[in-house]
């Protein structure tokens, strides 16, 4: 059964975008039959950390519009055979989406695939709220830092309230997945820890992502970092959080590129 | 922990941003789903003093300050001079 999954987070640059690519590429590498949609009209950007930028010929708008055919919009990876990319629109307004419409659309792709993953824009408006609008899950991408932990709640509100699942009295499956996580910081106290945000957002954790260099180096050259640098502590959380979303149970863990920092952290979980 | 800020001499800003997170979304998800009440107080005062005296819409602050046990609502009206005639021939 096809699953539609929102990477939402209401704050900006916490890395929906590279979690959606990296997540679609270690899901379709694992077999599964992937679409990642870009719903961040006007300013898409997940051709290019696709690396699909100079093929895009069609966008999920002219989909909407009945312009062009959902196969005409659809970009293949080039990687990937089960991986496709529906690109955002660069040009119209994100008032072109139009929710009859984006639905339309979800369902058609519900046929084809097994996951279809919406990578959202920013903030609360119609951009964000159509991407979660259909979803089954959402994964809400988090930095453990005060204004994207208070984001990540009211995207949580409105998950529970304004999509699709919410009104007809189910629930959307909510996972956080912590990203630009320094272990060092959070043991000086500096930053705020697993635990902090996962008891107030009081939502399951997916995984925890580490801030690393190797995530730039992935989009700069674009290719999901689960491809690019598949060893790389990144694409190892990334890898993990996506077989927990396939159910599997993984020991909850933060890869790090150094065995000293591991054991840092060992220590202060005893502490 | 403590060890560690033993030696380096910094306090941990962590838990204040912890302590500032949860009273600030204890706050937000009560309000969550009700209409703005400082839009709507701001709207109806306005309406009220309105009806009395011209006013500048412009020159009305509604400042509310939410404390962990008392909120206060600060209303700030700045009335032109002449007021009182600017209502006798309004009336």
């Amino acid at each position: 059964m096809a699953k539609v999954l929102v990477v939402t987070s209401g704050k900006g640059g916490v890395g929906k975008t590279t979690t959606t690519a990296a997540m679609g590429a270690a899901l379709a590498q694992a077999g599964e039959k992937v679409v990642v949609v870009d719903f961040d009209v006007g300013l898409r950007n997940l051709d290019l950390v696709m690396g699909a930028e100079r093929r895009v010929v069609f966008d999920l708008i002219n989909v909407v519009h009945g312009v062009a055919k959902l196969p005409q919009a659809l970009i293949r990876d080039k990687r990937l055979e089960n991986l496709w990319l529906l690109p955002a629109s660069q040009t119209k307004d994100k008032d072109a989406l139009t929710e009859d419409g984006v639905g339309r659309v979800i369902h058609e792709l519900r046929k084809t695939f097994d996951w279809v993953i919406c990578d959202s824009p920013a903030g609360i408006e119609r951009g964000a709220m159509l991407a979660m609008r259909y979803a089954d899950e959402a994964v809400i991408v988090t930095n453990p830092e005060v204004s994207s932990v208070r984001d990540s709640d009211r995207i949580i509100g409105m998950l529970d309230s304004k999509t699709v699942r919410a009104e007809n009295g189910e629930r959307v499956e909510k996972h956080i997945l912590i990203t630009r996580y320094d272990a060092g910081r959070a043991a000086r106290g500096e930053m705020l820890s697993i635990e902090d945000v996962l008891e107030i957002l009081a939502t399951p954790l997916l995984g925890i992502v580490p801030e690393s260099q190797d995530v730039l180096r992935a989009s700069n050259v674009g290719c999901p970092v689960t491809l690019n640098s598949p060893a790389s502590a990144p694409a190892r959380a990334y890898h993990d959080a996506m077989r927990r979303l396939l159910g599997e149970a993984v020991e909850m863990q933060i890869p790090s590129e150094r065995k000293g920092l591991m054991n840092l952290l060992l220590g202060r979980r005893a502490a | 922990m403590s060890v560690l800020r033993l030696f380096t001499g910094r306090t941990a800003s962590a838990p204040v941003a912890r302590e500032r997170l949860q009273i600030l979304l204890a706050h937000e998800r009560s309000l969550r789903g009700q209409p703005d009440l400082l839009m709507q107080l701001r709207e109806e005062i306005l309406a009220v003093v309105s009806r009395h005296v011209l006013l500048d819409p412009d020159k009305v602050i509604v400042r509310m300050d939410r404390g962990k046990h008392v909120s206060t609502l600060e209303v700030d009206i700045e009335l032109p001079n002449g007021a009182d005639r600017a209502f006798a021939s309004a009336g």
